[in-house]
């Protein structure tokens, strides 16, 4: 039977460089194909870029959480910004030429959230288990696709918990790559892969960088002429966040069992969250554009706006009583225009009913720091 | 055939990069020079989708916003 993809064997060559800046490189007789996962960020953009320059076929793959700080933010940014937000990953992959496969993980990725085996990072983040799964799943990719090894930025030592000598093993190891998994920023500091054993890539042309500093793929970026990067703050996703973190635990004790759906996940990334009583809580829009991201869910949750003062939409999530919402009411007039004002109107529609209060907008002593999250 | 071959993706209501991927998924195994609509309400779909495209050789031969709602019209390529 004919092998394909990974399977198929490739002949060695010897090639020595005429001006001999590097010593001998082997080559084969077949272009071999990697997958690289693409973030947006950096250090992935530079692994994929070292892979290529070596004529390896590269894709690029990216994988869609739900918490992922690209993408969604298009949604929530104000229409007047002067520069709309790009998508990092699909940026990397035009700037270098490669094919870029987003995938939904949303639903496999709860278990990996909610249940990760090798416990969380300083915030809600379970970056270890999340690299295990992410390169499980390019594995999966690879092989469907008649691809020959997996490319990532990791770095040793660039993060504390994830990216570590003894981790990285252990990505390999768990995720079922094994050594078809390749980490071109610092393989030198690792035992060689299949792909450096084979010949397929030249380790030579590979790097040895480790620790928190970031001069190295600064240096590395200019050289190979890609200094206008992309410098996502606060990493890959939500999860590094420690208020978003807070909000997410706080949904979960509310639920009384730590569960999401992505409706939940998308709405923790906007407006002021306000929980007054442990049944339900506020999410009040902050500016403009959260109040147009909060549109698009507010035929799925009981809301409230202000009607004879301006003021922000503000949806609930839970399960309010009538008193509940009056004083839902009287919080949303303390953020409207009428905060001030002797009695503030506010719609409200729950369960397809609307209704009108006029309420007394609370004073800022009488709402508690801790109903903010 | 030209009413076989042409395509809408309804990517209304979802958020980047939601509607790249119904859109990629959709495209998958479509062959080259088909039609394919995506409509969405997320404005992030105008500058997404032709990245996605230019990415992959597809041709956008059109792309409207109406209100609240954004049309891209493409050709698949290869
Ligand atoms: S920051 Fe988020 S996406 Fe990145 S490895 Fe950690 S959990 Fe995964």
């Amino acid at each position: 039977m004919k092998k394909e993809g990974h399977d198929a064997p490739a002949r060695k060559y010897r090639y020595n460089c005429p001006s001999q800046r590097h010593g001998p490189i082997f080559m084969t007789d077949r272009t071999h194909k990697a997958v690289a996962l693409i973030s947006g960020g950096l250090d992935s953009m530079l692994a994929a870029k070292v892979i290529l320059d070596q004529g390896i076929h590269v894709e690029g793959i990216n994988f869609f959480t739900g918490f992922c700080v690209e993408g969604h933010t298009h949604a929530i940014r104000k229409r007047d910004q002067a520069k709309p937000k790009r998508n990092n990953a699909l940026w990397v992959a035009e700037r270098l030429g490669i094919k870029l496969h987003i995938i939904d993980i949303i639903e496999e990725y709860k278990d990996v959230v909610i249940n990760p085996r090798h416990g969380y990072g300083a915030n809600l983040n379970p970056c270890l288990d999340c690299k295990i799964f992410m390169v499980g799943k390019a594995r999966q990719w690879m092989m469907e696709n008649g691809f020959d090894f997996i490319i990532t930025g990791e770095v040793i030592g660039q993060r504390p918990k994830s990216q570590r000598k003894d981790t990285m093993p252990v990505v390999a190891r768990e995720s079922g790559a094994d050594d078809r998994l390749l980490r071109p920023l610092c393989a030198r500091n690792l035992p060689p892969t299949l792909p450096e054993r084979e010949g397929w890539v030249d380790r030579e042309r590979l790097h040895g960088f480790s620790g928190r500093t970031r001069k190295p793929q600064m240096e590395l970026a200019k050289r190979l002429g890609l200094e206008d990067y992309a410098q996502p703050a606060g990493g890959c996703c939500f999860l590094t966040d420690e208020n978003y973190s807070r909000k997410l635990a706080d949904l979960w004790r509310a639920r009384g069992e730590k569960r999401y759906e992505l409706d939940d996940i998308m709405l923790l990334k906007v407006g002021r969250h306000i929980r007054p009583r442990p049944h339900f809580k506020l999410i009040v829009a902050r500016e403009e554009g959260e109040g147009r991201f909060l549109q698009g869910y507010k035929n799925r949750y009981p809301h409230l706006q202000t009607v004879s003062h301006g003021g922000p939409l503000t949806l609930v999530d839970g399960r309010p009583s009538p008193q509940d919402m009056e004083l839902a009411a009287r919080i949303v007039a303390r953020y409207s225009q009428g905060r001030n004002a002797e009695t503030v109107e506010v719609k409200t529609v729950y369960g397809g009913e609307e209704g009108l209060l006029a309420v007394t907008p609370l004073k800022p002593h009488e709402i508690p720091p801790e109903w903010m999250l | 055939m030209d009413a076989v071959s042409r395509i809408v993706v309804d990517a209304r209501g979802l958020l980047c990069p939601l509607p790249v991927i119904r859109l990629q998924d959709a495209v998958k195994n479509l062959p080259p020079d088909t039609e394919v609509e995506l409509i969405g309400t997320d404005p992030g779909v105008m500058q997404d989708i032709p990245a996605w495209c230019r990415i992959n050789g597809h041709r956008i031969l059109e792309s409207r916003s109406d209100g609240n709602q954004y049309h891209i019209k493409l050709k698949t390529g290869r």
